[in-house]
Parts: structure tokens; C-alpha cells; sequence
């Protein structure tokens, strides 16, 4: 990895704040107290996807110490493109680009662990693609993989609340409501526990993420979710 | 628009800040009997985790008081403009606050990005600019017209005539009602030119002191809930005493506004019962969405829209009363 040029330096620490302004995220959760030492660790977060915003806001929660370390993990066919996307993700987000499909799904797993293996954190987004920001779409194996062949990697759940709101699918201008990142305890893959339970358990920690915000947590942001 | 600081303004805000002063003596030396475990003389029915609650929550409002001033009086410093942005940057994070909490739909964000960056921005134009016949009716007509029209074109129809209530009902109370309040800068009273700062220190005031007696007077001396569905902090005895002190120490204000003595007494007892009104029906909102406060922004007191409640509902009183009987 290079040294990232000033410009995207700059642009880096514009788009956080920038985000927080137009989200009012602030990290909540039961997971908030590990991120202090999120610096150190080697670590995956893995979210729901609902906007373009979801990478970004994790981004900005993280702890500056952390954020130089973590790479948002982006579709290629998507954000790889000439111009103002690619610099965005490329070089100013140090976005791990991996290509979609089960054609290139080899390729795709090659690059997240040459990833890990120089000692990035990832942001992840195992639903594969973006939703209405109602369900939660089955996670895609790549997660369990990931726990299998690096099993000292911190798996985060993350629950992203309201980014559907605030920048939904196939909207570019943004309405400023107030979201919420809801971290949770770090998990790993148990000794003799399947592929289709792991994820499922995954799934299930980011469900029980968004049943806690449900109830507290729509104090608008008041107490954070127990 | 232009405004000047004067001796009684000076004078008032002096009063303030003693007032605040005292506040926080007695707010630290409740802290400190607290943490010495005495309790002598206090109500011993009263369970002490919940006394250490409330000492520490008046404590972080007392605190936040302070900021709250300091924000207000510079922003009355910079003259006519800075208490329109100020008023502006209130109304914003307030329907933020309210729109956050309330379910809209994918088919209402257009709708919800004309509210925010166009209706706030163009009413507060208004307001700076003194356009009177445009800032009452921009947001009635024009606004109220628009958001179903944008809701429509978006193609959903479920819910519609309730998404649609949602968001005009928070434009009213966090853009419209909110704006008459720098509005009162506007209003050229004959022998009052450039004294609008005073008019509007007179409705905050009067209106926060209210808010600030009928909570002290419903800690110590409440006991009847007024409507204990709605808001149960909210008790006779809180509110009828601190409605009719804020009134008298509206009257006693009279040196600073055009009116008389007992126009003042009036028009005090006028805003803070609004003011009444308005916390009610905002508490009201907050059960109806299941929540106890509009956010956090602000330490002890919950949200912005949780502070201006009662404006919401006494400035276009204030701005209309003043208006019709003064100029």
C-alpha cells in the first residue's frame, strides 16, 4: 500500500466530517467499548447494506488510529470505474475492489486474503449488494470463509439504521435525518460449527442489533442501545 | 433589519445571568449535600437513587442553560441576521429531530430534500429580508401545496394522506411556527424603531422562565398530574404557579418592551400559557411515537425540538398579538 497522496489525505478527512454532519452518526451499541482498541486489532466489520452512505459511516465511527487500517470492500463492476467514483473509493477510501459474479468468486477471495494477510481491517458488506433497508438478505459465504482461513480476525456485526432513509438506492441528493451505527460484540468461528450456521448466527447477530435499536434506541439517538 | 444593544437590553441580560448564577449555586450545593449523604431535611419518601438522578439532571440543564445563553446573546449581538441564522439552524435540526422519529417512505425523499434545503432556507429569507406577506404564507400555501404534489409524483400511495399530514405538520412546528420569532424584528413599531432585539428577549425569556418554574414548581410542589397520559411531569400545581410567576416577571419587564404594565402582564400570561399548550401537544407527539425525548443535543434536556416546544407555540401568538395591537 501507498503512502496516500495529500489530496485524498484531505478529501479523507472532508468526506468524515461531511458525513457526520448529514448522518449525525455517532458508534453506539455493545460493541462501542472494544473500538477504543480497534487500532490495534485486526478486524472485519460486516454491515446490512441500504445506501452508498453504509461504508463511509463506519468509516467515520472508527477511531482515526483504526481508519488508516481499514479498507471498505467495494464491487468492482461498480465503484472501478474512470472518474470521480474510482477516486472516491480507490484513492481516497483505500477501497478493496473485488469483482461480483461466481465466475470471478476465486479471484474475489484471493484479493480479500491478500488483504488480511498484510494486516488490513475490511469493512464487508456479505448481503452482496444494497436493500430497501426492510429485510435482511441471507449473507453470502464469503464471511465464513474469511473466519475459516483467518480465524485471529475480529468479526464485528454492525447494524446500520436509517441510511435508508437518508440516501436510499437510486437517490444522489441526501436527506439529513439522524442515523445510528450500532456495533456489536466481535464474534469467531466456533470449533466444528458449519458454513450455514456460522452465517446464520452472523445474521442473527445483526438482527438482534436491530431488535435493541428498535425499542431504546428510537430515542433519537438519546441513550445508547444496551 | 437593523438592531442595537441598549442599556436595558445590557440590564436584562444581566438579570440572566445573575438568575443563572444563583442557579448554579444552588444546583452545586444540592450536588453537594447529595454526595455527603445527609439528605437532612429532605423528603425521605423520596427514593435517593431517583433524588441523585434528578439533582444531576437539573445540574446537566443548568449547564446546558449556560451554552443555550451564551449562543442566544451572540447571536442578538451580531444584529438583525445572526438571530436569523440562529433561528434557521434551530429549525433544521428540530424537523431533523421530528422526521428522524416519524416513519415516512421511500416515495416521500424528494418531498423530505425540498423541506429541508429549500423551505427553511427560502422562509428564513423571508424573515431576513422583511417580506411579511411572503413569510406568512410561504410555507400555508406554497409549501403545504408542493410536498403532496412531489409525494404524488413519486408514485407511492400507501399511507399518502398520512405521510403527507407528517411532514407539513413538521414544517408548521419546526420551520413556521419557530420563524416568527426573529420575525419580530420585522415589525416597525412607532417609538421602537431598531428595538426588536427586546421584543424577542422578552418572548424567550418569558417563555423559557416559564418552562423553568413550571418544572421547579412541579419538583417541589406537584402533586396533581394535569393530564398524566400525556406528560407526566406535568402537574397542576407546577403549572399554574409557573405560569402566573413567569406572567408577573413578564409585567415586571414592561421597561424593556412597548407595552404597558398590565399589556405586559397580558401578553406574558398569553405566551406562557401558549407555551403550556405547546409543551403538551409535543409531549403528546413523543408518546404518540413512543419516545421520551426528541434527541440528545443538548445535556439534561434532551432535543432541540424537547427546548423549543413552547415556542412553537407562543412566538406566531406573540409575533400576531404584538403586531395587531402595536403597529
Amino acid at each position: 500500500m501507498t503512502a496516500p497522496r495529500a489530496s485524498a489525505r484531505l478529501a479523507a478527512g472532508l468526506l468524515v466530517v461531511l458525513t457526520r454532519l448529514v448522518t449525525g452518526v455517532r458508534a453506539h451499541g455493545p460493541g462501542v467499548a472494544e473500538l477504543a482498541a480497534a487500532g490495534v486489532r485486526q478486524r472485519v466489520y460486516f454491515a446490512n447494506h441500504t445506501s452508498h452512505l453504509d461504508a463511509l459511516v463506519i468509516w467515520s465511527t472508527l477511531p482515526p488510529a483504526a481508519r488508516v487500517r481499514t479498507r471498505p470492500v467495494a464491487a468492482q463492476d461498480y465503484w472501478d470505474r474512470p472518474g470521480l467514483r474510482r477516486w472516491v473509493a480507490v484513492d481516497v477510501l483505500n477501497a478493496l475492489c473485488i469483482p461480483r459474479g461466481a465466475q470471478a468468486a476465486r479471484d474475489a477471495l484471493h484479493r480479500l486474503d491478500a488483504a488480511l494477510g498484510a494486516g488490513d481491517s475490511l469493512i464487508l458488506f456479505p448481503e452482496g449488494t444494497r436493500g430497501d433497508g426492510d429485510a435482511l438478505a441471507t449473507l453470502k459465504p464469503g464471511l465464513h470463509r474469511i473466519a475459516e482461513r483467518h480465524p485471529g480476525v475480529d468479526l464485528v456485526p454492525v447494524h446500520l439504521e436509517n441510511l435508508s432513509r437518508i440516501l436510499p438506492k437510486g437517490e444522489v441528493l441526501p436527506v439529513p435525518l439522524i442515523g445510528r451505527a450500532l456495533f456489536g460484540v466481535a464474534i469467531r468461528l466456533e470449533p466444528g460449527e458449519g458454513r450455514e450456521a456460522f452465517l446464520g448466527r452472523a445474521r442473527d447477530c445483526l438482527l438482534a442489533l436491530r431488535a435493541q435499536c428498535a425499542g431504546g434506541a428510537r430515542q433519537a439517538g438519546a441513550a445508547p442501545c444496551p | 433589519m437593523s438592531v442595537s444593544f441598549d442599556a436595558e437590553t445590557l440590564w436584562l441580560i444581566g438579570g440572566v445571568i445573575a438568575l443563572l448564577s444563583v442557579a448554579s449555586v444552588v444546583g452545586w450545593r444540592l450536588q453537594r449535600r447529595e454526595r455527603a449523604g445527609s439528605g437532612q431535611g429532605v423528603d425521605q419518601d423520596v427514593d435517593p437513587s431517583k433524588r441523585a438522578a434528578v439533582i444531576a439532571n437539573l445540574n446537566a440543564r443548568i449547564r446546558a442553560w449556560w451554552v443555550m445563553i451564551a449562543v442566544f446573546v451572540a447571536a442578538l449581538a451580531t444584529g438583525g441576521i445572526g438571530s436569523v441564522v440562529l433561528f434557521a439552524l434551530l429549525s433544521f435540526v428540530a424537523l431533523r429531530e421530528l422526521i428522524t422519529l416519524t416513519p415516512t417512505r421511500r416515495g416521500d425523499h424528494r418531498a423530505l430534500f425540498w423541506a429541508f434545503f429549500v423551505f427553511i432556507p427560502v422562509q428564513y429569507g423571508f424573515v431576513a429580508g422583511g417580506w411579511y406577506g411572503m413569510f406568512a404564507i410561504f410555507i400555508p400555501v406554497y409549501a403545504f401545496l408542493f410536498i403532496p404534489l412531489r409525494s404524488a409524483l413519486a408514485g407511492d400511495t400507501q399511507d399518502f394522506l398520512a405521510r403527507t399530514a407528517k411532514i407539513q405538520w413538521g414544517l408548521m412546528l419546526a420551520v413556521y411556527c419557530v420563524s416568527h420569532a426573529p420575525a419580530l424584528l420585522m415589525l416597525q413599531i412607532p417609538g421602537y424603531e431598531h428595538e426588536g432585539a427586546k421584543l424577542l428577549l422578552f418572548l424567550v425569556v418569558v417563555v423559557q422562565l416559564s418552562d423553568v418554574l413550571q418544572y421547579v414548581f412541579g419538583k417541589t410542589l406537584g402533586r396533581r398530574p394535569v393530564a398524566p397520559t400525556v406528560s407526566p411531569n406535568k402537574t397542576v400545581e407546577g403549572t399554574l404557579y409557573g405560569i402566573g410567576a413567569a406572567s408577573l416577571a413578564g409585567a415586571g419587564l414592561w421597561w424593556i418592551t412597548p407595552f404597558s404594565p398590565l399589556g405586559a402582564l397580558a401578553i406574558a400570561l398569553a405566551i406562557t400559557c401558549a407555551g403550556f399548550a405547546g409543551g403538551l401537544v409535543l409531549s403528546a407527539i413523543k408518546r404518540d411515537l413512543g419516545v421520551k425525548d426528541f434527541g440528545s443535543l443538548i445535556e439534561g434536556h434532551g432535543g432541540v425540538l424537547d427546548r423549543i416546544d413552547s415556542l412553537c407555540f407562543a412566538a406566531p401568538l406573540y409575533f400576531h398579538l404584538v403586531r395587531f395591537l402595536y403597529t
